[in-house]
C-alpha cells in the first residue's frame, strides 16, 4: 500500500447472523482525495460506513487510517466515539441526524465538543470563569461563523435546525462534521432529496473542501452526475462485493457495472453500451 | 400529545356531527366506567351478608354531564385552540404578555427574598414557604437528568435520601458540623450517582424508567433493613440543627440572638432555614444555567436530540450521562442534608416513591429544561395544594382536573420553549415542537 493512502480497508466481512452484507472487501482512499463509494441499493455501502466509523465491529477485516503525520491508527480497535475523537474521522448520516431542537449555531458548537472539554478544564475551568476557555469559546464561536458563511447560513444562525430546509439541513450536516476538524469525512448520500440546482451547490462545498482544508472525502452517493463531476476515484460493490474500482472514466465504462445498475448480465449491458452510443 | 391539540384546527369546521360523535363515544366511556362506581352501591350488612341497590338516577346524571361536557369542551376548543389564540389576541397585547414574561423571574425571586419580611409572624406560610423551596431546588436538580440530558429517573428520591441520611449519621455519629457535612452529602450521592448510572447506561427509554425506580426502592429498602446503621425503621433523631457558620439559633448565651443583643425568638430558625434553603437552590440554579452554556451542557442537550449524533461527533456519551447522573444526585443530596437538618428526624418513610414521582411531575407540568417552569410548577403543585386544602375531599379531584387542563393546553408544560445557550445576533426561543424529549 502507497503512503499516499489516508484509508487502507483490508479483507473487510461483515455478518448479520448468516447474512453477509459486506464480503472480503479491499479498497484504499487516497489523501486528499475524494473517493465514492457507489453501488446498487441493497450492496452494502452504508455497513462499509458503519464499519468504517465504529458503528459496527467488523466479522473480519483490517482498516488501516495513516494521518499526514505517518501515524496509524487500526479503526477496528477502536469504538465509535473514539474513532471521531483519536482517529479524525468524521462521518454524516443518510437521514439527517441533527439536534433538530438546538440553533444551527449550536449544532456546530456541540461538534467541537471535545477541544472545549478539554479548554474548560473538563467543566471546572468553565464554572469559574476562566479566561482560557473564554478564549477558547470564542474561538469556537469564530470557527462556527467561518463554517455557517461557508454554507451560506449566516443568517440563520440563531434558527433552530429542524427549522432549515432540507438542502440546508444537509449542508448543516457536513459543516457539522467538519467543525470536528477531521482527516477523512465520510458523507453518506449527501445528495440525497436535492434538486439538481443544490446538487450543484454540494459539488462545489465538497470540492472546496478538499482544496481548502485538505480534508480526504469517501462518499457514498446515487446521484451519478455528482459522483461522476468530483470523485478521482470511484468504488462499485455489489452484494458486498467490490466489482470495479477506478477513475470514474473508468467506471462509467466498465460493462460489470451497468450489468450491476441494470440488474442484467454482462454481455446484455454490453449491447445496450453500443446501442446507445 | 401534539396530534391530538392541532387535530381539531387541521379541519377547520368539523361540524355538529364530528362534535357529537366525540360527545357520544365520551359518554359510552362514561357509562361503561361508571356503572359499577356509581350505578351500583354495595354496602356489608349487619350480619356480613352483601347489600346493593342501584342509583341509576346518579348514573344517568353523571353520563349526561359528560355527554355535555365533550360538546363544551369541543366547542371551546375550536374557540380558543391554539391556532385561535394568536388570531386572537392582538399583538400589542402578546408583546407586553412578552415584557410580563421577562419579568416574571426578577420579580418571583424578588418577593421569594422579602416573604420572610412580610411574612414573619406567620410561620405556616415560613414553612410553606421552606416545602416550596425544597421542591424547587429537587426540581432543579433532576431537571439536569431529566430535561437537559433527557434521562427519565423514577428514582430521584433515593439521592435525596443519600444525602439526608449522609447528614444525619455523620452528624449524630462523628459530631460533624452542617457546613461540613453538607458537602460531603453531595459528594456521596454523586457516588451513588454514578454508582446508578453505570449500570443504566445501555438502557432506555422505559427500560431506564424501571431500573431507576427499582434503584430508587433498593435504597429505602436498604435503609429500613439495615437496623445497626440506620436505626431502621425507627429512623434518626436527634439531629443537629444548622448553625450560622458556628453560632447556634438558640436561646442560651452563646446563641446567635445572645451575641446581637436582640431578644430571642424561635421564629429566627426558621427564617434562617428559610435563606440556606432559598441560597442553595439558587446555587443549584445559578450552577445549572452556567452548565448549560458549558460543552457539558450542551452535549447533554445533543444527547437529548440524537444520541448517535453525539457519537459521531467524538462525543463519549458515557461519562456524559454519569456526569448528568453525578449532578443531579448531587442537588438531590444537599436538599436531603437541608431536609435532614430542617426535620431534626428522618425515617425511610419520607423517602418513598411518592417523592420522585411528585418531583418529576414538577419537572414535566413545569416544562422540561426550563428552570422557571420548574420553579412555577413547584409553587403551584406544593403551594397550589396547600390553597386547596379547605376543599377537604375534593382536593384531590379539583388537583386532577388542573393538572388533565394543563396537559391538554399546554402539553409540554409551563414553559416549553428552549432558550439557546449561544447565539451571534439574537436569542429566539425554539418552540417545543422540534426539541426532543430524550429517550432515555
Amino acid at each position: 500500500m502507497s503512503g499516499s493512502d489516508i484509508l487502507g480497508v483490508e479483507g473487510l466481512s461483515m455478518r448479520f447472523g448468516g447474512i453477509v452484507a459486506v464480503n472480503d472487501l479491499s479498497f484504499s482512499a487516497q489523501r486528499k482525495k475524494i473517493t465514492a463509494l457507489i453501488g446498487p441499493n441493497g450492496a452494502g455501502k452504508t455497513t462499509v460506513f458503519n464499519c468504517i466509523t465504529g458503528f459496527y465491529k467488523p466479522s473480519n477485516g483490517t482498516m488501516r487510517l495513516t494521518h499526514d503525520d505517518g501515524t496509524d491508527i487500526q479503526l477496528e480497535r477502536l469504538n465509535d466515539f473514539r474513532i471521531s475523537k483519536l482517529a479524525k474521522v468524521a462521518r454524516t448520516f443518510q437521514n439527517i441526524r441533527l439536534f433538530p431542537g438546538m440553533t444551527a449555531l449550536e449544532n456546530l458548537m456541540v461538534a467541537q465538543h471535545n477541544a472545549l472539554m478539554r479548554a474548560s478544564g473538563f467543566t471546572f475551568l468553565g464554572l469559574i470563569g476562566s479566561p482560557g476557555y473564554r478564549a477558547a469559546e470564542k474561538h469556537a464561536i469564530d470557527l462556527a461563523r467561518l463554517w455557517l458563511d461557508r454554507i451560506g447560513l449566516l443568517e440563520r444562525a440563531d434558527d433552530a435546525a429542524g427549522n432549515l430546509p432540507y438542502g440546508d439541513q444537509r449542508r448543516l450536516e457536513i459543516a457539522r462534521a467538519m467543525c470536528t476538524e477531521p482527516a477523512l469525512l465520510c458523507l453518506d448520500e449527501p445528495a440525497a432529496g436535492l434538486n439538481a440546482r443544490e446538487s450543484a451547490a454540494l459539488s462545489d462545498l465538497l470540492l472546496s473542501i478538499r482544496a481548502d482544508h485538505g480534508t480526504s472525502i469517501l462518499l457514498i452517493e446515487h446521484d451519478m452526475s455528482v459522483v461522476m463531476e468530483i470523485s478521482d476515484h470511484v468504488v462499485v460493490l455489489d452484494y458486498g462485493v467490490k466489482i470495479a474500482d477506478g477513475s470514474p472514466q473508468q467506471i462509467r465504462d466498465n460493462p460489470k457495472v451497468i450489468a450491476a445498475y441494470l440488474g442484467a448480465d454482462e454481455e446484455e449491458a454490453l449491447k445496450v453500451m453500443e446501442s446507445g452510443t | 400529545m401534539a396530534t391530538l391539540v392541532t387535530e381539531p384546527t387541521a379541519s377547520r369546521v368539523p361540524g355538529i356531527a364530528f362534535i357529537l360523535k366525540k360527545a357520544l363515544i365520551s359518554a359510552l366511556v362514561a357509562l361503561v366506567l361508571f356503572s359499577l362506581m356509581i350505578g351500583i352501591r354495595t354496602e356489608a350488612g349487619p350480619s356480613g351478608q352483601l347489600i346493593y341497590w342501584t342509583r341509576f338516577g346518579d348514573l344517568f346524571a353523571m353520563v349526561a354531564a359528560v355527554f355535555g361536557g365533550s360538546i363544551v369542551v369541543e366547542l371551546l376548543r375550536q374557540w380558543w385552540g391554539p391556532v385561535g389564540t394568536i388570531r386572537i389576541v392582538p399583538p400589542r397585547v402578546q408583546s407586553g404578555l412578552a415584557f410580563a414574561r421577562k419579568l416574571i423571574a426578577p420579580v418571583l425571586l424578588l418577593f421569594t427574598f422579602l416573604v420572610p419580611v412580610i411574612f414573619y409572624d406567620q410561620r405556616y406560610i415560613l414553612d410553606l414557604g421552606i416545602l416550596v423551596l425544597t421542591y424547587v431546588m429537587l426540581g432543579w436538580g433532576l431537571n439536569v437528568v431529566v430535561g437537559l440530558a433527557g434521562l427519565l429517573d423514577l428514582g430521584y428520591v433515593a439521592f435525596y435520601a443519600v444525602g439526608a441520611y449522609s447528614y444525619a449519621l455523620l452528624a449524630t455519629n462523628f459530631g460533624l458540623s452542617f457546613w461540613v457535612c453538607l458537602p460531603l452529602a453531595g459528594i456521596l450521592a454523586a457516588f451513588w450517582g454514578v454508582l446508578l448510572g453505570f449500570p443504566v447506561l445501555r438502557l432506555r427509554g422505559d427500560y431506564l424508567a424501571i431500573v431507576t425506580l427499582a434503584f430508587g426502592e433498593i435504597i429505602r429498602l436498604v435503609i429500613i433493613n439495615w437496623q445497626s446503621l440506620t436505626g431502621g425503621p425507627n429512623g434518626v433523631t436527634g439531629i443537629p440543627r444548622p448553625t450560622l457558620f458556628g453560632i447556634p439559633l438558640t436561646p442560651g448565651e452563646d446563641g446567635l440572638a445572645a451575641k446581637l443583643g436582640i431578644e430571642f425568638s424561635p421564629t429566627h430558625r426558621i427564617v434562617f432555614l428559610f435563606y440556606l434553603i432559598l441560597a442553595l437552590a439558587l446555587l443549584t440554579n445559578w450552577v445549572t444555567i452556567r452548565l448549560r452554556r458549558l460543552p457539558i451542557g450542551r452535549a447533554w442537550e445533543a444527547l437529548r436530540e440524537d444520541e448517535v449524533g453525539c457519537r459521531a461527533l467524538g462525543i463519549n456519551t458515557t461519562t456524559t450521562k454519569l456526569t448528568a447522573f453525578a449532578t443531579g444526585a448531587m442537588f438531590g443530596g444537599f436538599a436531603g442534608a437541608f431536609f435532614a437538618t430542617r426535620q431534626g428526624f428522618i425515617s425511610p418513610e419520607s423517602f418513598t416513591f411518592q417523592e420522585s414521582a411528585l418531583v418529576l411531575a414538577i419537572v414535566v407540568l413545569g416544562g422540561m429544561g426550563s428552570q422557571l417552569g420548574v420553579a412555577l410548577a413547584a409553587l403551584a403543585m406544593i403551594g397550589g395544594f396547600e390553597l386547596f386544602r379547605g376543599l377537604d375531599q375534593y382536593r384531590m379531584l379539583v388537583f386532577g382536573v388542573a393538572m388533565v387542563l394543563l396537559m391538554i393546553w399546554r402539553p409540554r408544560g409551563l414553559i416549553g420553549h428552549r432558550a439557546p445557550t449561544v447565539f451571534l445576533r439574537h436569542s429566539q426561543a425554539i418552540s417545543s415542537d422540534l426539541v426532543k424529549e430524550g429517550h432515555g
